[in-house]
């Protein structure tokens, strides 16, 4: 048997697959909902893609990822309401924003080890919910209404559902290539050596901050882009996308998916976010069968979904 | 003669009351192999992590080939050609052999901002990585993920990777440490070759491997040098037999 061919790459491509079809089941069946509701799932698993990144491979448990969801919204939403409604400029812009966050808030809280790490990326990324509360201009607590999606020219219409749940997913699927790569180039040998045993990296040679901080600001830009992505897709922006349940959320889909791995987190945000739907439907107190069901998992399915997955393989 | 190539100077290191290291002076000479004994408590360790940088001293200094690096951060000093070996083996335990010692071979090829080619692909650092299991007879474990490797092939592990990184002076915080007998005699003949190429700091508590292999060696007790001299005349010293030897030898003997 060949190498590749097993339970979890098997997996992988009927998920890659069943994205990639899903407009034309949605199309001919009607079924604008599924689209939407895949849509959001999209731009969430691309949040989720860019948390592994530093928690499953960096080992830095952040714990204000939704800070940059908000921060890409914002962006966008701030520029449109301005009446700059240029794509071009609007998600530079987004990336940017996100990319100097990352930057500040890294640079500081990367001083600090373990749980200290947790509560400091937490209390920025509150900071940042309060700041947004404040911006009586842009809609203070109530939010921020989008009346026009980024406009990229002829280039591609956000309007159009299709092709912009083709966006998200090409998003998604190019921020995975990326992290593919990142995590296998020196760069991540270096990052998840210091997962590993940051006192011996620094032993054998490695000014351990700078490649931490590097892969923070890398990591934020990506999620950066999904806020960038959910503005459009909800056409608002509201303080709560960067609320503290959200960043935790992240987390949860991250471990749920399996922390380390490469398409883990987008298997975990499926799984959470259909679960949170159909448990939903049968009662507002979804959170609290949910919330049993992802204790379990972590007690017994160490590695989350991709975890279980390879032991199949095993197995 | 030329100046030593690790020349240290009146180090003074406190953790709260105590006094860890006790105005330490220590010269090593280029090509030496220079031991560090002393009974448990008396500061070996702590005094290798001021070395290296892991701990910095309250006062003193530490020069190393003409240069004072006494404030240096660690990663800088191996750079400049120091490397240890961790007395509580220190590996990337999530990774292979071969992945521990290439990591130490990248560290000391320009900086690691690359992004995108596979690092694992890299022959240069696959061929470094292969030749320092060689050197410590590991190259067949190449594959094996650390934790998998048995205590002995961690030891030597350590030892590749602290090779990996090109050091002009190798400081091994008891490399014999939980090793058995055919193992410590493995690694005292493997030091023996090494000592050849490079110059080493060896802690140890294995007398019978200090006595064979040292040049000089320095007893440290309660963070205090009491001696430093050549074996032979290390014996005979009254004040080390009295204050480690006489009461520790029953402890340190593995015959």
């Amino acid at each position: 048997m060949k190498a590749w061919l097993n339970a979890r790459t098997i997996i992988v491509a009927l998920v890659v697959a069943g994205l990639l079809l899903l407009p034309v089941y949605t199309t001919l069946s009607g079924n604008v909902f599924g689209l939407t509701l895949f849509t959001r799932i999209i731009i969430y698993a691309l949040a989720a893609v860019s948390l592994n990144l530093i928690m499953g491979y960096g080992g830095m448990m952040s714990f204000g990822h939704a800070a940059y969801l908000g921060i890409g919204g914002y962006a966008v939403g701030i520029l449109a309401h301005e009446g700059i409604g240029s794509g071009f400029i609007q998600w530079p812009v987004a990336l940017a924003a996100s990319a100097l966050f990352a930057l500040v808030i890294g640079a500081l809280s990367l001083r600090t080890r373990g749980v200290y790490f947790i509560m400091i990326t937490l209390a920025f990324a509150q900071m940042a919910y309060y700041v947004a509360s404040g911006l009586a201009r842009y809609g203070g607590d109530d939010g921020l209404t989008i009346y026009k999606r980024s406009d990229f020219g002829g280039l591609i219409d956000l309007s159009n559902r299709v092709q912009f749940y083709y966006l998200c997913l090409f998003c998604l699927l190019g921020g995975v290539y990326l992290v593919w790569r990142i995590v296998n180039s020196r760069f991540g040998m270096v990052v998840q050596g210091l997962r590993s045993n940051e006192r011996r990296m620094q032993a054998i040679g490695f000014p351990v901050n700078r490649y931490k901080l590097v892969c923070f600001v890398i990591s934020g830009t990506i999620c950066g882009l999904a806020g960038a992505l959910l503005a459009n897709n909800t056409d608002f922006v509201s303080p709560a996308s960067m609320y503290w349940t959200r960043s935790g959320d992240l987390m949860v889909m991250v471990i749920l998916g399996g922390m380390g791995s490469l398409f883990g987190p987008v298997l975990g945000t499926i799984a959470f976010l259909l679960l949170e739907e159909a448990l939903s439907q049968f009662t507002e107190y979804w959170a609290l069968i949910m919330g049993p069901m992802l204790l379990l998992i972590v007690l017994f399915a160490r590695g989350g979904i991709d975890g279980m997955l390879g032991r199949m393989r095993r197995g | 003669m030329a100046e030593p190539l690790l020349r240290v100077e009146d180090l003074v290191c406190r953790f709260g009351g105590v006094i860890a290291t006790d105005h330490v002076s220590l010269d090593v000479h280029s090509g030496e192999l220079h031991a560090i004994i002393g009974p448990n408590g008396a500061g070996k360790t702590t005094l290798i992590s001021q070395l290296t940088g892991q701990l910095m001293p309250h006062s003193g200094t530490v020069r190393f080939a003409g240069q004072d690096i006494t404030r240096l951060p660690a990663h800088r000093r191996s750079r400049l050609g120091l490397a240890r070996s961790f007395q509580i083996t220190s590996l990337l335990p999530d990774f292979t052999a071969s992945d521990n010692v290439a990591m130490a071979a990248q560290a000391h090829d320009g900086h690691s901002f690359r992004f995108w080619a596979d690092a694992r692909k890299e022959k240069g650092l696959r061929d470094a990585a292969m030749s320092a299991l060689s050197r410590v007879g590991l190259a067949h474990r190449a594959d094996a993920v650390v934790s998998e490797l048995s205590h002995g092939e961690q030891r030597e592990l350590e030892l590749a990777v602290a090779l990996a990184t090109k050091p002009q002076l190798l400081l091994l915080d008891e490399p014999m440490a939980g090793l058995g007998a055919t193992e410590s005699a493995q690694m005292v003949k493997l030091l023996q070759e090494l000592r050849r190429e490079v110059t080493i700091v060896l802690v140890e508590h294995d007398m019978n491997a200090v006595f064979a292999l040292a040049d000089r060696i320095t007893v440290l007790v309660y963070g205090r040098v009491i001696a430093c001299d050549a074996p032979a005349a290390i014996r005979q010293h009254d004040e080390v037999k009295r204050a480690y030897l006489g009461d520790q030898h029953v402890v340190t003997r593995h015959d």
